[in-house]
């Protein structure tokens, strides 16, 4: 086996001061380029952070002997800036975001540093997570697969072969979650679309090991993936807000894909360092 | 054709434990059951589910495995095109897709199940490397050269069953990205792939029956193409004759003219291609190459051979 760590508790405050800083990070990008998919990426922070910081092992150099595939490609400004806070990518990746000389943009792309696989179309990361998982498995290494998927990814038929595929071949090693905002371009998915829901029992009756938490709350999805019984794969589904953390942004339509104006900017600043020293010790 | 690719592949696979073949809900037949028997967890049936077929071979190559994609050639490169072009092609993954029975090989199943435009929608990916065998011979070659490289995703496309060998007495061996001269002549050149390459074998005969030199190409590899071997035939016969079981866009009939055009060939310069028509007809294969005009009498009437 891997002589690897796996942290058994997962620091809260550490995990919150963490996230207001990627939140940070991610507004002031924000104000280098005319748009980037913000609310997209303040959904799921919780959860990244979780398996980054909580859920992913770690060899003593730093590498993992497991692999983080963001399906939902738009929510990856995230995925970069713990990247650069984990040294994986440098800070002037992220100051070239979206620039003619840089390497990062609006989805990620497989051969940049930590970047596991290229994705922005929807429906393709499960897939491709699938057989991740299967390569694991037949090497025998012990690695786990995690992946991050949109709700809206969801409708897709491509994910539901790889939902049926997952249990069928009994990947223990695979472990979902779906960013659960309820919005889409078109508005609420609860409206447009009311039987999207009930999401998890679909989720179980495909054969899958299922947990529904509040996926801005670190403690609950790290608790959940942690005390899974592990005998299935297993999805997270995790209720979310998209545009978290920013007031004007919070379940706003406009939010999934635009900048701030340097207006906005100072607001979201405050608020953002007004959560900072509420949660200070 | 689709038994020696399974024996080419259940061979790579006893050497290789990074070869897997995936495939959606496709009966396995010869040595495709001794793949499944012997290494079942490196045969992996989706069920009716291509675009998982795909993006699971993707997930497979970007953990450094070899793997095959494995069904009837629309449904291995039509249905899941996006997860083609963005998981293997723009990620470059060494991912063969095999397509089994393109062109109008299953005649009889109607539209739905023939593959008339796969070069020109897969020659037009980035990346993306197109085999067309000729033969069973020739399909071996193919597949051990998809077990084993590294490029990115390659498009293989074959026949179905009881193919006659066309290349035992070759000239050239098989070599990727190269024509491959099966008779070489000095008056007429034959260039075609697949299996229609057995009229184009009967179309030399014509031509020789007459007392003319005639050279038969291969053209097994469409992308790359050999472009400098095309040019070398243009130049060296005075007849320039394509053969394709394909659309007339974007095969080798196309490619060969731009290629005649730019280099001002003095040739002349025929191209048989299927029609850019969905034709409803149920006969043979033979029948339904007829109706798109691909009968060797006809063909030979047309160059005078």
């Amino acid at each position: 086996m891997h002589d690897v760590t796996r942290r058994n508790c997962f620091d809260v405050a550490a995990a919150r001061a963490r996230c207001l800083q990627y939140r940070q990070r991610i507004l002031d990008i924000s104000q280098q380029v005319q748009a980037l998919h913000i609310g997209s990426a303040y959904s799921c922070t919780e959860m990244v952070d979780t398996i980054y910081h909580g859920l992913m092992r770690r060899n003593p150099d730093g590498t993992s002997p497991d692999t983080f595939l963001m399906s939902k490609g738009h929510g990856c400004m995230i995925l970069y800036v713990i990247l650069e806070d984990l040294g994986v990518l440098g800070r002037k990746d992220l100051d070239l975001y979206c620039k003619p000389n840089g390497r990062l943009g609006c989805h990620p792309d497989f051969g940049n540093p930590g970047i596991e696989a290229s994705t922005g179309a929807l429906g393709h990361g499960l897939s491709m997570a699938v057989g991740m998982a299967l390569a694991e498995r037949g090497r025998k290494t012990g690695g786990v697969i995690y992946t991050v998927l949109s709700d809206g990814e969801v409708q897709e038929g491509s994910t539901w072969e790889a939902v049926l595929m997952a249990s069928s071949l009994g990947l223990t090693n695979l472990i979902a979650f779906v960013d659960n905002n309820d919005f889409q371009s078109l508005g609420r998915t609860s409206e447009t679309h009311p039987t999207f829901y009930p999401l998890v029992e679909k989720f179980q009756a495909f054969g899958w090991e299922c947990a529904e938490v509040d996926g801005h709350a670190a403690a609950a999805v790290f608790a959940a993936v942690s005390g899974r019984e592990g005998g299935r794969p297993f999805m997270l589904v995790g209720k979310t807000t998209k545009g978290k953390g920013i007031s004007y942004m919070e379940n706003v339509p406009i939010w999934h894909y635009r900048s701030p104006s340097p207006q906005e900017y100072e607001q979201g600043k405050r608020e953002l360092e007004a959560a900072s020293a509420r949660a200070a010790p | 054709m689709r038994n020696t690719f399974s024996e080419a592949l259940y061979k790579a696979a006893t050497s290789n434990p990074d070869i897997y073949i995936v495939v959606a809900d496709i009966s396995p037949a010869g040595s495709m059951a001794k793949f499944r028997d012997q290494y079942p967890d490196r045969f992996i049936n989706v069920g009716v589910a291509e675009q998982s077929m795909i993006g699971i071979c993707a997930g497979l190559a970007l953990k450094g495995c070899q793997p095959f994609a494995y069904t009837i050639a629309t449904f291995s490169l039509y249905r899941p095109f996006e997860m083609v072009r963005d998981d293997l092609c723009y990620q470059n993954l060494p991912v063969t897709v095999v397509g089994m029975g393109a062109g109008v090989i299953y005649s009889t199943l109607g539209g739905t199940h023939h593959t008339q435009e796969d070069i020109a929608i897969a020659g037009a990916l980035p990346n993306m490397q197109i085999i067309a065998p000729c033969d069973p011979a020739e399909c071996t070659e193919a597949t051990a050269y998809c077990a084993t490289q590294k490029n990115g995703p390659v498009y293989l496309r074959l026949g179905k069953a009881g193919e006659p060998n066309f290349t035992d007495k070759a000239v050239d061996p098989w070599a990727f990205g190269k024509l491959r001269y099966i008779k070489r002549g000095i008056d007429v050149c034959i260039l075609s792939y697949g299996v229609i390459m057995a009229k184009a074998m009967q179309l030399a005969a014509r031509f020789e029956a007459k007392g003319q030199s005639v050279s038969v190409v291969s053209c097994h590899t469409l992308k790359p193409l050999d472009g400098d071997g095309i040019r070398d035939a243009l130049q060296r016969h005075r007849h320039v004759i394509v053969i394709e079981e394909h659309a007339p866009q974007g095969g080798l009939a196309p490619r060969t003219k731009q290629i005649a055009w730019d280099m001002q060939a003095r040739c002349r310069l025929d191209t048989f291609t299927l029609q850019d028509a969905f034709i409803h007809n149920y006969g043979s294969h033979d029948d339904l190459l007829a109706a798109h005009g691909l009968e060797v009498g006809a063909i030979a009437e047309r160059v005078g051979a």
